[in-house]
């Protein structure tokens, strides 16, 4: 009469749905506290998942029930000294004395206010960038189909000896072994049968003859059948293999950041949290990213990772020495058919005012062709001078170019989500 | 000692082994006269557990982000070790599903296998309440029509709206029970379901709400009709009857709520009886399995270490203590109940002449029938069990600042203790006593509920809210009124909140 199911396997998780309906029910809040984060958290772990803190209010599930006040009687257990008629100060309330089946006690659960638990890196990402996309992705699809990747199609009966497929190749063989001697070996198990009647009556003259012929055909027809070959160069298949036109999804991203004496490391570290969110980004767009680092002063160079963020140089301050390698580079390591290339750019605005008019020439002529997008974000309290004014200019006719001004870290998200918010079709 | 009749009390479990011990638990259950449904026994993991936590112990469960909510809840418990969980979920359907998790040993298995699959659906199959209030053998076909419906108003209705409509509906599904109507028949087949569904709808159309065409009263003498002419206690089913402005799809999601809740009220009002029934007789089974030689000591110390652990109760000044564990009560009640029957003392013969050395199977078997808590405490504590659990009775008046001491265990107490342990478990006492009391049909189509205090106690600070799920609802003004001990009638809040009529 019982039934026992093993359900272990099972998929375990049924409850992810109302997870889901949970998050997004709560998504403003969640949002919230995932944008805090990306201000509030050190710049290495801004990947990990997150520990979201909902205020517990808002989660509430209000039901009728009864408040303070009032009689009630309550029976406990374990009198060991009370007597009839005893008063006892009243315990604070939630205290032992309170007992259980009062309706609030249930309603919250534990007795914090707020409510917190931890969303996977996944959904913290998703909630991060949730409704960005990258600009101009539709290009890619069009021009983009320079890269090869090798598929396996089928086989062949041409090929290289390593591509040898074994069971294709034995199975052909035997085919062919069958179809060349079926009739013989029929014709064999005749003349065997033939001969054994024979060879079981008692031998006389009249069938020694017989007996002779039928040995002579028997070893001819068996030379017959071992002349065919185990395997002969038909029988050989190949696995094959043929190249498939592959969408790039690769992407390469430069960082470009002035060094010189007027940025300070907190101007770089808001610089670092856009890079990082950028590079976020990007990951979950694009299978494989590199990333370059040119730092300038008034001359580039191509550095690592900590000389970028953590090295204080001074002098003066020339722009265009910074797009003039990121162009060579970019020309030489990540032709534009393989790489989609992004660009950020993060300054406080310095320049020198001659240098201006030449940046603006090299992003509109050399650089932007082949760009997806090239962010620039200004970082400074101050007004804006020449090279804000001549970008400026560059936006309107630019549509893969985007500058933006961030004044403090609290800007970063906002600034970010703007220059990659979902553009309806202009 | 080689005994044949000898389980493997090894403490990994296998599928063999759970099903040896499953048919000699069977056996012994039937020894007892234990009627239960067939047992349909699942093993889960531990995360599945939780899932099925979440969802209140149904196998299958619309979606809504509280079930979330509750799961997140008990991972986080699970996770960081503040919780264990629960040994066993049994869900009262026929066939009776079981959950065992596969972390448990052997003994534990054999446990729950008896807890559940015996005590528990016996008590299902056979408790008054639940023959009367629940149908056992549709309430998995129910809940699948449920999930598929809820499913496809989302996706014509939108997620949000039917969100909305269900944590309106939550926040009402205590007040979505008929309390004191009996059902005429509760079988939900589903076609009987749409076809009485129609009929409603129809209804609804010649309802007297609406009815908004204006006409002239013959009589003005005439008195004007209440409507309800009843108070109603059963508000989720009043408004989806009667809201001039729900869809028909609304009306439906209300009535899956309103049933989901009805079939869960049974469990809620016999806690006690139904943990304690099931405590008693795995604990009465597998003595027996070990006094016929099938288990060893080996089993019975594992089993009973987990079982003193379930039948445990903190004193009032412990600091674990959280009220009384309604399985140490229920446990020692069937107990007692055994006793009085075997071995009955003077007093017994006092207090329970009816039962006093009668036949202890019998009248378990009675009992278990026709009781709930609060009737089942009321007519079975006896002065021994109130002697060995040293309850006392503390009246708690918010007028005065101590607590009172009122009642304890001596010959003077056991009739009060008794009586108020049992209104303890009364849940017309513990939940709100709120009614529809009047609606404005040729008015402005105003609601006004009604609030009767039970002993003054004044309802808990959710009113505003809960007046907004009312409104949400009803679609019309709701307003909530409470009535004083002295008959005077006090406005509690209205919904929307206006300034008074110009």
């Amino acid at each position: 009469m019982a039934h026992f199911i093993d359900r272990r396997l099972n998929g375990k998780n049924k409850s992810s749905v109302n997870r889901q309906r949970f998050i997004r029910r709560n998504k403003a809040q969640i949002k919230r506290s995932v944008s805090d984060a990306v201000t509030d958290r050190s710049v290495t772990d801004i990947d990990t998942g997150e520990q979201i803190t909902i205020p517990r209010k808002d989660l509430h599930e209000p039901f009728f029930h009864q408040g303070q006040g009032g009689v009630r009687e309550r029976v406990h257990p374990g009198n060991d000294k009370f007597q009839r008629g005893d008063k006892i100060e009243r315990p604070k309330s939630g205290g032992a004395g309170d007992g259980s089946g009062e309706g609030q006690a249930s309603d919250t659960g534990e007795g914090s206010d707020e409510f917190s638990f931890e969303i996977s890196r996944d959904e913290y990402l998703d909630l991060l960038f949730e409704d960005l996309e990258l600009p101009n992705l539709e290009k890619k699809e069009t021009t983009n189909i320079e890269d090869c990747k090798i598929v396996r199609a089928g086989y062949s009966s041409v090929g290289l000896p390593n591509n040898i497929n074994i069971i294709r190749s034995l199975r052909k063989s035997q085919a062919r072994r069958i179809a060349l001697c079926a009739s013989k070996r029929r014709e064999l198990r005749v003349l065997e049968q033939r001969l054994s009647e024979l060879l079981a009556l008692s031998p006389n003259e009249t069938n020694a003859l017989e007996i002779t012929q039928l040995e002579i055909d028997i070893s001819a027809l068996k030379k017959h059948i071992e002349r065919v070959p185990f395997i002969d160069d038909f029988d050989l298949q190949f696995n094959n293999y043929i190249k498939q036109p592959n969408p790039s999804s690769q992407a390469v991203m430069f960082c470009l950041m002035d060094v010189s004496g007027s940025m300070d490391q907190a101007t770089k570290d808001i610089a670092k949290r856009f890079y990082i969110l950028l590079y976020l980004f990007l990951s979950r767009n694009y299978q494989k990213i590199e990333v370059v680092y040119i730092r300038h002063h008034t001359q580039a160079k191509e550095v690592d990772e900590q000389e970028f963020f953590y090295s204080q140089e001074t002098g003066g301050t020339i722009v265009s020495s910074a797009l003039k390698l990121m162009h060579s580079i970019q020309q030489s390591r990540y032709p534009a058919q393989q790489w989609n290339v992004y660009a950020a750019q993060a300054s406080d605005g310095d320049n020198w005012s001659d240098d201006t008019p030449l940046c603006h020439q090299l992003l509109q002529q050399q650089i932007l062709p082949n760009m997806r997008y090239f962010s620039y974000i200004e970082i400074t309290n101050h007004s804006h001078q020449s090279l804000w004014d001549a970008y400026e200019k560059l936006t309107k006719t630019q549509p893969a170019f985007a500058i933006k001004h961030i004044k403090e870290v609290s800007d970063i998200y906002p600034v970010f989500r703007a220059l990659f918010s979902k553009k309806t079709a202009r | 000692m080689n005994n044949p009749n000898r389980l493997d009390d090894g403490s990994e479990w296998t599928f063999d082994k759970l099903d040896s011990y499953h048919d000699k638990i069977k056996a012994i259950a039937q020894r007892y006269r234990l009627d239960t449904y067939p047992n349909q026994i699942e093993i889960i993991t531990s995360e599945q557990m939780m899932d099925a936590y979440s969802s209140v112990g149904m196998p299958i469960g619309y979606s809504h982000w509280s079930y979330g909510k509750k799961f997140i809840q008990t991972q986080q418990g699970y996770h960081r070790g503040q919780m264990g969980l629960a040994y066993e979920i049994v869900i009262n359907s026929n066939p009776c599903i079981a959950y065992l998790m596969e972390e448990n040993s052997m003994t534990m298995q054999a446990l729950v296998i008896a807890h559940a699959c015996y005590g528990h659906n016996s008590f299902f199959k056979n408790n008054y309440l639940f023959t009367t209030w629940t149908d056992a053998d549709s309430i998995i076909d129910y809940l699948v029509f449920a999930k598929q419906f809820i499913a496809q108003c989302e996706e014509k209705h939108g997620i949000e709206a039917v969100e909305d409509l269900l944590d309106s509906c939550h926040a009402l599904m205590n007040l979505g029970v008929d309390r004191y109507k009996r059902p005429t028949k509760i079988s939900i087949h589903d076609e009987l379901m749409r076809q009485q569904e129609r009929e409603e709808y129809l209804q609804s159309q010649v309802n007297d709400l609406w009815r908004t065409v204006p006409k002239p009263a013959p009589d003005d003498a005439l008195i004007k009709q209440r409507f309800p002419s009843e108070p109603q206690e059963n508000i989720l089913y009043f408004i989806e009857k009667n809201a001039p402005l729900l869809l028909p799809w609304q009306r439906e999601v209300m009535r899956i709520v309103r049933k989901i809740s009805q079939y869960f009220y049974p469990q809620k009002q016999t806690q006690v009886m139904n943990e304690g029934w099931a405590t008693f007789w795995h604990y009465t089974i597998l003595n027996t399995l070990y006094d016929d030689g099938h288990v060893g000591e080996k089993f019975m110390l594992e089993f009973l270490h987990h079982h003193t652990n379930v039948v445990h109760q903190p004193a009032y000044n412990s600091p674990h203590y959280s009220g009384i564990n309604p399985y140490a009560l229920g446990f020692s009640m069937f107990i007692d109940i055994r006793r009085i029957c075997e071995d009955p003392t003077e007093e017994d013969y006092h207090w329970f002449p009816d039962i006093a050395g009668s036949d202890w199977l019998d009248t378990l078997h009675f009992a278990c029938k026709n009781f709930k808590d609060e009737s089942f405490i009321s007519q079975y504590l006896s002065p021994h069990l109130i002697r060995k659990m040293k309850l006392f009775s503390v009246t708690d008046d918010s007028d005065n600042d101590f607590v009172l001491v009122d009642s304890i265990h001596n010959e003077t107490g056991y009739r009060a203790i008794r009586e108020n342990l049992a209104n303890q478990y009364n849940l017309s006492n513990l939940e709100p006593n709120i009614q529809i009391y009047d609606v404005q049909v040729d008015g402005d189509r105003s609601m006004t509920l009604r609030y009767y205090p039970h002993q003054s106690v004044p309802l808990g600070d959710s009113i505003e809210q809960m007046l907004k799920h009312l409104y949400r609802v009803w679609g019309f003004e709701v307003k909530l009124e409470q009535k004083n001990t002295d008959g005077e009638i006090e406005t509690l809040a209205t919904c929307p909140t206006r300034a008074k009529k110009s």
